[in-house]
């Protein structure tokens, strides 16, 4: 089953170009997709049509086959949760455990309910320790773990992660990557990773470019990484180990494009004396 | 100007419950020309040390009528003495200029112009003349490489978030300091705004102002563009060293909780295959390296 599905959907702020233009996209149950894209391509407008905070122009979409409209946008809104990008400005609350059962308590669920699923989101991001702290002096990967408890805390069936580590350390980067990583393999939830950290897109099933609002490509994330010259015409910069394959090769090593550094050693290894 | 730091110690709350050490007799030199990287985890005190170096943390000695004689703390910039009362500050800030993490958000002015304007008449010496201001300003945004005319009356909440970091850098380098101290200054870029940011710097760095330091958790970023790098962890500087030699620690470097350079981790992997690389751990130079030796025919 599809878990969500654009279908020619379009999407303007305002005059000029569109952000989302006559995008057909779809991602399906339990999958794990990396969207990438340079800054302004339109990857952010595709995480906030999916959540129903915009509305399209044009065009339909779907989540587990129900239309996103004004009307079933408090369903659409219990099925695909949503993190940002700002660990300082996600928090409602001051301390861990309010944050959490922010959206639990908007839909309304029991007192003992919402307790157990406090309990359940923080052990699911590891952040049980700190179920009374104090959320602002947490650091940023904790910061953005809780953010994911709280939307965890809804039960959602799809989460989408919209830049969600691009202001960490590389610590807190990791510290995402894990608890995103075991959250679709234990919990069995869809993940579409919207980043531009081309290192992080390998966590995932399938990875879609975007440009001016399109998919441009699409495949596995190894395969997207061969593509040098498209990456580049997208405004995307190859990891830096895909530049270094590029260019033992161009120098006359035969190194396949990989992003594991013990297989590049080992075929540099047998080349080099 | 050079930056020497004897001794220097923060504690955050000092004198309460909440008291917290930042640094921790932390000794350090930066030379004049130099483009320094200073690493560390997120608490390791890197944000507490920049801020010493224009004056926004006061060393307790500055506050003070009188020095105490047994104090050891030494923080000088240049002709700056930091730990004397007398230091004129102002001028202080003129000449090291300091940009902080995502200083997009610090963008207020209603114009490019009118932003970049105001640290210029803030911290000029004297009271410039509407034609020196505007000298100044069209000097500084062409020198983050903006078309001072067709961006000067445009709102800076209308610009890319790349031109946005731009604007913010001008208005520190409005000033013409010989010293620009960044926190992060490509965080939060996608690879090719960063790539344009560290391209920036560069040419900043041979044009403009004479010493750069960076404060970065990218240590491709470091190992390509430093001549030399501090790590600070938990309040102390364990390694002051030029790349080359720095990240031959992979091991103790990962220890501390910090990264490598890909092309550290590549030398380290080949090194376990018995092929020692010395490289400075920049990615031209590893190439080079690695193609010298390699063997004849197809491979």
């Amino acid at each position: 089953m599809k878990a969500i599905e654009f279908r020619d959907v379009t999407f303007s702020y305002g005059e000029g170009a569109p952000a989302v233009n006559h995008l057909n996209f779809s991602a399906e149950e339990g999958e794990f997709v990396a969207v990438l894209g340079h800054n302004g391509s339109g990857k952010s407008t595709l995480a906030r049509l999916a959540d129903g905070l915009l509305t399209a122009d044009g065009g339909e979409i779907r989540v587990f086959g129900n239309p996103v409209s004004e009307k079933t946008l408090s369903d659409i809104r219990k099925d695909v949760g949503i993190v940002f990008q700002n660990p300082d400005s996600q928090a409602v609350a001051s301390l861990v455990e309010d944050d959490v059962a922010f959206g639990a308590e908007n839909i309304g669920l029991p007192r003992e309910e919402i307790g157990r699923r406090i309990g359940f989101a923080l052990r699911a991001v590891g952040m049980e320790p700190y179920r009374t702290a104090t959320i602002s002096r947490l650091s940023g990967g904790q910061k953005q773990r809780v953010a994911i408890a709280g939307v965890l805390a809804l039960k959602p069936r799809i989460m989408i992660l919209d830049e969600s580590t691009s202001m960490l350390d590389p610590r807190g980067r990791r510290e995402i990557a894990e608890v995103v990583k075991r959250l679709h393999r234990e919990e069995k939830i869809t993940v579409l990773f919207i980043t531009h950290f081309m290192e992080e897109a390998l966590l995932a099933d399938r990875a879609v470019v975007m440009n001016r609002g399109e998919i441009v490509m699409e495949g596995a994330p190894a395969e997207i990484f061969g593509r040098h010259e498209e990456l580049l015409t997208y405004n995307l910069a190859l990891p830096r180990i895909g530049v270094i394959c590029k260019r033992l090769r161009e120098g006359g090593i035969a190194a396949a494009d990989t992003l594991g550094i013990e297989e590049l050693a080992k075929e540099i290894a047998e080349c080099v004396s | 100007m050079r930056i020497v730091a004897e001794h220097l110690t923060h504690i955050y709350n000092a004198k309460t419950p909440f008291a917290a050490k930042a640094l921790d007799d932390v000794s350090l030199t930066i030379g004049e020309g130099e483009f320094f990287g200073i690493i560390g985890q997120t608490g390791s005190g890197k944000s507490t040390f920049v801020q010493h170096l224009n004056g926004l943390i006061r060393v307790p000695a500055s506050l003070r009528r009188k020095k105490k004689k047994d104090d050891p703390t030494v923080l000088r910039a240049g002709e700056f003495d930091l730990t004397s009362k007398k230091t004129d500050f102002r001028a202080l800030r003129r000449q090291v200029g300091m940009v902080f993490q995502y200083p997009e958000n610090q963008l207020f002015a209603e114009t490019v112009f009118e932003d970049v304007a105001f640290g210029y008449k803030n911290f000029a010496e004297g009271k410039p003349s509407p034609e020196e201001t505007e000298r100044a300003v069209r000097e500084a945004i062409e020198a983050v490489g903006l078309p001072y005319g067709e961006i000067k009356d445009v709102s800076p909440f209308d610009l890319s978030g790349g031109q946005k970091r731009r604007v913010a850098i001008a208005g520190v380098i409005v000033t013409k300091p010989e010293t620009l101290v960044l926190d992060e200054p490509a965080a939060g870029l996608d690879p090719i705004g960063k790539r344009e940011v560290m391209e920036l710097l560069h040419r900043l760095h041979e044009s403009w102002c004479k010493t750069v330091v960076i404060v970065s958790h990218d240590m491709d970023e470091i190992a390509e563009n430093c001549t030399r790098v501090a790590v600070f962890h938990e309040g102390k500087v364990k390694y002051v060293l030029p790349p080359r030699e720095l990240f031959r620690r992979t091991e103790e470097l990962l220890e501390l909780g910090l990264d490598v350079p890909l092309t550290a981790k590549l030398c380290l992997a080949l090194g376990r295959r018995g092929i020692d690389i010395d490289c400075d751990f920049t990615t031209e130079d590893f190439l080079r390296k690695v193609l010298a030796r390699k063997k004849g025919g197809a491979c």
